[in-house]
């Protein structure tokens, strides 16, 4: 089955796979749908409140990334019991901007990341983010994060991106299939739909959630070390994508360790070591002066004899 | 005998999904804690009204959740020293309910408390069992999709809307209910083997999740009647010879997995 070469044949096996996330429900589904429509409508906001809040289909219908893309923060501070991640963050991740946010191990990255995901709330400190509210925040987290044993197709993890057209019960829409299909041409992945994500290179399982990304048509996109570990050629087909994202009117904010790709590839920096360093145009940003107070804000006080944390 | 039968059978039918699901969420530890948080909620029923099933029932909920919660809250706090604070509740719920039995009952009550009689379910208790499992079939079934995602990616579920920790306490309360079910039979000791061994013996033959969920419930089904066909006629306790055949199908399902996976799956290139 994987072996054909045929298009069709192809997108008929996907087609297949994906029944799957309707076949365990389908037998309940009419019974469901039956007693909710029994109960009415009060029932039935209840339940999409409750267990179905992510289905809207109709979210793209007057949607203007321009006016309500972007995130706003203000005074932003994330603590772990005693010490903080980061601290006193004031400013603004506007639409259509692609943004690197660099600094030494431990300068509050990811934190910072999780936090304007929605995953930690702040210590103080707000995040303003009509995307986040209504849904249409993508968020990558870092590979190690995920578990890449867990009993799924390639298909129907990138499915799993148009979550808005299917939320928790429904039958997905008829079109998935093909769009999957296309999703995972796009990221060069179509030899391998029918497969188990254990079965996937480091460098594959990325291009299959870059493929879900592209499934979720978000207006924020927000990418932990998206190329860690990965080779050269499959960095450089991902990184088209955040470039292409940027055009669209998204906002892309990504974390990053190579500072010579945030130099060629990125327009803005954000250089992040427990507090802001620097937060604009790269060629600013990242000035030598800039690095080394990066460095030298995450050493021991006093010039402790731990050594360099970077 | 027949009647501990069917409640092994409809047992299975539940443990098969839920022992599925928390094998994939890699909890099998905090579900081997649930099971122990059980036993003090339900000594404190027996202290309460002897043996009540509504009271050995409620109070087994009732501390069954409380646990979850404490853990959850532990979690939160510190994610990274899990295990030690899962093992402190597991200790300690154990040895609080094994004094509050010892205390006021009898050496057979402590044994029926820690390894359970299957042979003393009554129909009663086949009922609450019954029910349990049904409930539990029709939400894993009506729910599947998200409850999976939240298995998965939790963070991607919150960020798409599914989220909050709905579906995760959906799951927690699930396996707290058949927890408490299985200690009607099984006892709190072994509550959690009848869940998590077929399961595990299913992991090793297959990785798509219907049918790891089919395997795991036929292969619980096995170890039952097996189980209490030996105990039947070597005389041993029940609860006891299922478990035992529960792990002897993990066990050969081990070896002979491993045998037939000769050679790893080929990439066939990017």
């Amino acid at each position: 089955m994987a072996n054909s070469s045929d298009p069709v044949r192809r997108r008929r096996s996907a087609s297949d796979l994906l029944r799957l996330l309707g076949t365990a429900t389908a037998p309940l589904r009419p019974s469901l749908a039956v007693s909710l429509s029994a109960l009415g409508d009060n029932a039935q906001g209840a339940f999409a409140r409750h267990f179905d809040s992510g289905y809207d289909p109709n979210a793209s219908n007057g949607h203007s990334r321009r006016e309500e893309g972007g995130i706003a923060i203000r005074n932003l501070c994330v603590r772990y019991g005693e010490r903080f991640a980061f601290e006193g963050l004031t400013g603004e991740f506007p639409p259509a901007s692609l943004t690197a946010v660099i600094g030494p191990n431990g300068a509050g990255k990811s934190s910072l990341l999780k936090t304007l995901a929605g995953i930690i709330r702040p210590t103080a400190g707000e995040v303003i983010c009509a995307a986040l509210a209504r849904h249409r925040l993508a968020y990558l987290p870092q590979q190690d994060e995920l578990d890449r044993g867990f009993p799924i197709s390639v298909a129907e993890l990138v499915a799993l991106g148009d979550w808005r057209n299917f939320g928790s019960v429904r039958e997905p829409p008829e079109g998935l299939a093909a769009s999957v299909y296309e999703a995972l041409a796009a990221v060069g992945l179509s030899t391998v739909m029918d497969r188990q994500i254990a079965e996937l290179s480091v460098g594959q399982f990325q291009r299959a959630l870059f493929a879900r990304l592209l499934m979720q048509d978000a207006d924020v996109i927000l990418l932990d070390e998206p190329f860690a570990s990965l080779d050269e050629s499959t960095t450089e087909d991902l990184q088209h994508f955040l470039k292409r994202w940027q055009g669209e009117g998204r906002t892309v904010v990504a974390v990053l360790h190579d500072l010579d790709r945030v130099r060629r590839h990125f327009p803005s920096t954000l250089l992040l070591a427990r507090s802001p360093i620097a937060w604009g145009d790269t060629s600013l940003s990242l000035s030598a002066d800039n690095l080394a107070r990066g460095q030298k804000a995450l050493l021991p006080p006093e010039g402790g004899h731990i050594g360099r944390v970077a | 005998m027949r009647i501990a039968l069917v409640a092994c059978f409809a047992l299975a039918l539940a443990n098969g999904p839920i022992g599925t699901l928390l094998i994939m969420r890699r909890e099998s530890l905090g579900g081997n804690v649930l099971s122990h948080a059980v036993m003090p909620g339900a000594a404190l029923g027996f202290l309460y009204a002897g043996y009540s099933l509504a009271a050995l029932t409620l109070g087994g909920v009732l501390t069954g959740l409380a646990v979850a919660g404490l853990a959850a809250l532990a979690a939160r706090s510190r994610p990274q020293r899990q295990d030690s604070n899962l093992i402190a509740f597991y200790l300690v719920s154990l040895s609080f309910g094994v004094l509050i039995v010892a205390a006021r009952g009898s050496q057979a009550d402590l044994m029926h408390v820690l390894f359970g009689t299957v042979l003393a379910v009554d129909v009663k208790a086949l009922v609450l069992i019954a029910s349990i499992s049904s409930l539990t079939i029709l939400i894993v079934a009506a729910l599947y999709r998200p409850l999976a995602v939240e298995s998965f990616d939790p963070a991607f579920l919150r960020a798409v809307g599914g989220g909050g920790g709905t579906f995760r306490a959906i799951f927690i309360t699930l396996v707290v209910l058949n927890l408490v079910a299985n200690f009607q039979a099984f006892g709190t000791l072994l509550a959690i083997g009848p869940m998590l061994l077929p399961a595990a013996a299913a992991r090793c033959w297959t990785h798509k999740v219907w049918p790891m969920i089919a395997l795991a419930t036929v292969m619980g089904m096995a170890a039952a009647l097996s189980g209490l066909l030996i105990s039947y006629y070597a005389n041993l306790p029940s609860g006891l010879a299922i478990v035992m055949g529960s792990g002897v199908i993990y066990g050969m399902s081990l070896l002979a997995a491993g045998r037939m996976r000769l050679k790893p799956t080929k990439l066939e290139g990017r």
